[in-house]
Order: structure tokens, then sequence, then C-alpha cells
């Protein structure tokens, strides 16, 4: 599933169970704000999307991704860069 | 009436003010507010009136009060003064200074040697410089916060793999451009959890990707390998390694950080690393205790056998007591106690300061894992009494916290 929806569904099911506070989970949902997810968490979550995807995720671009929207967008476009 | 500032720019700490003023209202001592009021000797000092007995100091060698040491410091304030008020570029380099950099080479059987005024501003200064736009840091996850911040104010793109984790760093670096420039970062210590990398591997595996290494030895110096020069040697990677970031605040006993390098252009960093160029250097007393620290550091083959013996004392003695371990095996100088959670962590802690003895509360986000910890380090000065102390006050402090202690298996 390397199409947005297919990515952003399964980057859902990867936040699932690092949503402690079960807050509802949609493309404006924040890591930090909404979902209070410590750097640390946050850092592993990008390890396993970089191996769900065989991608590079700098940890530098980690700033400019706020939302879980955000993050779809860059996966899906690392993704398709990959060919 | 003064303007006001439209936004508190601390409003931001509020809830950290919150939960350390909730720590403190439950009656226990402040575990990040300590005073020494007498420091005695590396391992003991006077806290709040009572004869305290230091596990938490990184004091590995005991190095603090030795005679040699403390009298080239002495030497040094009186013969070229009190601090230099310069930059090393400028007119910050005494002879003072170059000695010990001579002191590092020899120990290391180096080339180069650079010397910064703290350990952090060394990790700072190297990975920042060394990694620029268009290349790669890959790094540790469980990296000291030094690095971290290093890679923050490089212009690299970041990459970090599971700790320890040699299948996971050949991953991540296979997923790298074959022709950028990339350094692995590494350290022979983890300080928190008191492990060794398995450097030999993650090295290796470096290497065949074509990146440059860094091992940081801040808490490897002194007494691992045949030279006590870090884990790198001890595990026969030198020749791999290259460029050994260090501490003079840990076994050294005085502060400062340093790298050493065999590279042949290492000299020009001198001038394009920010965190070097840009403060004062270390005040002659400091560098002079230091080199004569560094020296005397080759040759401690006793101390060395006595820092693994108490350490694998107090290690086991923990285990036997049914305490929670870190690492099942003493693997450096860090011991460190798995706690349950942060009440328990603070209120054992305080507990064993107000049995009179000192060890680190360490919590997320500087440990890794979520875990909560109690860390004790040793120090070759430790006696087998003092050690046997400490093992008797964290057996009656488990009883006074409700902490369960584990059957040996």
């Amino acid at each position: 599933m390397t199409d947005r929806a297919g990515v952003y569904a399964r980057i859902i099911e990867l936040i699932e169970p690092l949503n402690a506070k079960k807050v509802p989970l949609t493309e404006t949902t924040t890591f930090a704000g909404d979902m209070e997810m410590d750097s640390l968490t946050v850092m592993d979550l990008v390890a396993s999307m970089e191996d769900e995807w065989d991608i590079l995720i700098p940890l530098n671009m980690l700033p400019d991704l706020e939302t879980i929207g955000q993050v779809a967008d860059a996966v899906h476009g690392l993704v398709a860069k990959k060919g | 009436m003064p303007n006001l500032p439209v936004t508190d720019l601390l409003s931001k700490f509020d809830p950290l003010i919150a939960e350390h003023a909730g720590l403190l209202s439950s009656g226990i001592r402040d575990p990040f507010g300590i005073v020494m009021d007498k420091v005695l000797s590396p391992t003991e000092a006077i806290i709040k009136g009572q004869h305290t007995i230091l596990l938490g100091t990184y004091n590995y060698m005991g190095m603090t009060f030795d005679p040699d040491v403390v009298a080239a410091g002495q030497a040094a304030i009186r013969d070229y003064g009190a601090g230099t008020t310069g930059s090393r570029v400028l007119n910050g380099t005494y002879q003072t200074h170059k000695e010990c950099e001579a002191a590092l080479m020899d120990f290391y059987g180096m080339s180069h040697a650079m010397v910064f005024s703290t350990g952090y501003q060394a990790n700072l200064g190297m990975v920042s410089t060394l990694a620029g736009k268009g290349d790669f840091i890959i790094l540790d996850a469980d990296s000291h916060a030094s690095i971290y911040d290093g890679c923050k104010m490089s212009n690299a793109d970041i990459v970090r793999f599971r700790h320890n984790d040699a299948a996971d760093l050949e991953k991540r670096l296979k997923r790298l451009p074959a022709d950028a420039g990339k350094l692995v970062v590494l350290e022979g210590v983890y300080s928190m959890l008191g492990d060794i990398a398995p450097l030999p591997e993650l090295v290796a595996i470096a290497k065949a990707h074509g990146a440059m290494v860094l091992v940081d030895e801040a808490h490897g110096m002194g007494f691992f390998g045949p030279n006590g020069r870090g884990v790198y040697e001890e595990q026969g990677v030198a020749d791999d390694v290259d460029f050994v970031v260090g501490t003079f605040s840990k076994s050294v006993g005085t502060v400062g950080g340093f790298c050493v390098s065999n590279h042949p252009k290492f000299e020009i960093l001198r001038l394009v690393c920010r965190p070097y160029t840009f403060t004062a250097s270390l005040p002659p007393a400091v560098v002079a205790s230091a080199a004569t620290s560094i020296r005397k550091l080759m040759t401690a083959h006793d101390k060395r056998a006595r820092l693994w013996e108490a350490t694998r004392r107090l290690h086991g003695g923990l285990k036997a007591r049914g305490f929670r371990l870190a690492t099942q095996t003493p693997e450096s100088a860090i011991v460190s106690v798995l706690m349950p959670d942060q009440e328990t962590t603070a209120l054992m802690w305080s507990t064993l300061i107000n049995l009179g003895v000192y060890v680190n509360m360490s919590r997320p986000p500087a440990t890794p894992a979520g875990v909560f910890l109690l860390r004790c380090s040793i120090c070759a000065l430790h006696s087998d009494a003092q050690i046997d102390t400490v093992l008797g006050r964290f057996e009656q402090a488990a009883q006074m916290c409700g902490l369960a202690l584990h059957e040996m298996a």
C-alpha cells in the first residue's frame, strides 16, 4: 500500500499503540500538542516508519512534521521518490 | 509602569514547575538541588551537616585530591594566574595548554589533540564541525545530549539507529547514498545503564559503508584497555577509529573536554570548530592538573584493578540483595539500579541521601526506554568497608520505602 490513503492508514496503525492519551487520530492531530508524545517516542515511531517502507526520514526533518497528515505527505513523497 | 511582555517566555515550563513542586511537596529532598558543604575526599563529603558516601560522581580514578594533581594546579595558578581571559586561538593558549595536549597525545598514542573547555563542547564541536550540509550523521539512539545537540547544530542529515544494534546500523547505512560523507558516532560506555558498546561489530559495519567513526570514551578513559584509553582499546578497534572524544571531568578529575586523532588535517579544526574558537580557554590551573593526572593514569594499573574489584563488589552485592540491575554483569564502573516508577525512585533516592549515601537519580528523557534509575558510579578509592556500608543502606532504604526486592534466580 504505497498510495497516500494506504500510507495514511498504515501510519495510523503504527501510532495507535503509542497513543497513550487515546486522542482521536485525524489528519490534523499533532504529535507534541494533541498526543503529548515525548521526543524519544517520536524518534522510535520514525524508525518504525523507515523500516515499514524502507525509506530514510532524517531527524532534522521532524520539526516541520507536526501533524499526522504532514507525516503521511512526507512518507508518501519519500516512497514515491524511491520508485 | 513598565510594559509587560505579551507572553511570559517561561510559561512553557509550567508543567515541569508543577511536577517538581509536586515531588517536593511529598516531603522528599530535592534530587537536583544537592549542595556539598565540604568535600572530604573523592569518596566522602558533608551534605547538610551529614557525613555522606559519594557514589555518583564519575570520579572513577579518584584523582581530584591526588597530591601531584593538586600541586600542579597550585603551581600553575601561581605562575600563570587565575584565568586566560581568551580564546584558544587568540590569547588563551599557554604553555600549560600545550603540555596538556602533549599529555593526551602520549596517553592515546595519537598525533593530534585538541582541548575544549568542557566535554559537552568537545562533542558539540566535533560532531557539528565534521558533518556539514549533504553529509550524514548516524548516531546510536542512546547517545548523550551533547551528541544530539552537536547533530542539531550541524547542517547534516541525522539518522538514528537502535542502541548497540549492529544489524539496525547496517540497515540504516544501506539506505544512505553511497557517495555521501558519513560520520558514525558511538560511545564506549553508555552512562545511563552502564552498558558498553559492541564496537568491533559496529565499527566494522561503519567502515564497510565508507563512514568515518567517532567514539566518545567519556566513561571509559582511565580503566578500559591495556593503556586505559577506553573501550575501543580494550576491544581492539583502535586502528579503525578516526576520532576519540573524552572529558577531564570523570577519571581525570578536573574539567574540560578533548578530541584526539591521527587525521593529517586535524589541526585545521582549531579554526573552524565554533565551540572551540568562540569561548574562553580553560584556566591554567585546570589544564596543568589535567596534564599531571593524565600522565599518572597511564600507569595506574593498581587503581584500575581496584576500581573493577570495587565495582564487582557493589554489583554482586546489590544483585544478591534482590535489586534489579540494568546490566546482568558489571560492564563498566556504572551500576544502575532499575526502579519501578518516579515516586519510588524519588523516595528511595531521598531515603538514601538521608542515610548518608549519594547516588544519581535518573529519569526520562535522559534515560532510554522510559526507565527510572538510581545510578551508582564507583571510585577506585572506595574501600570494601564503604561498599559494604552502601549495600546495607540500600537494603535498609528499600525496606523503609516498601521497594519489593527479588529472590535470586
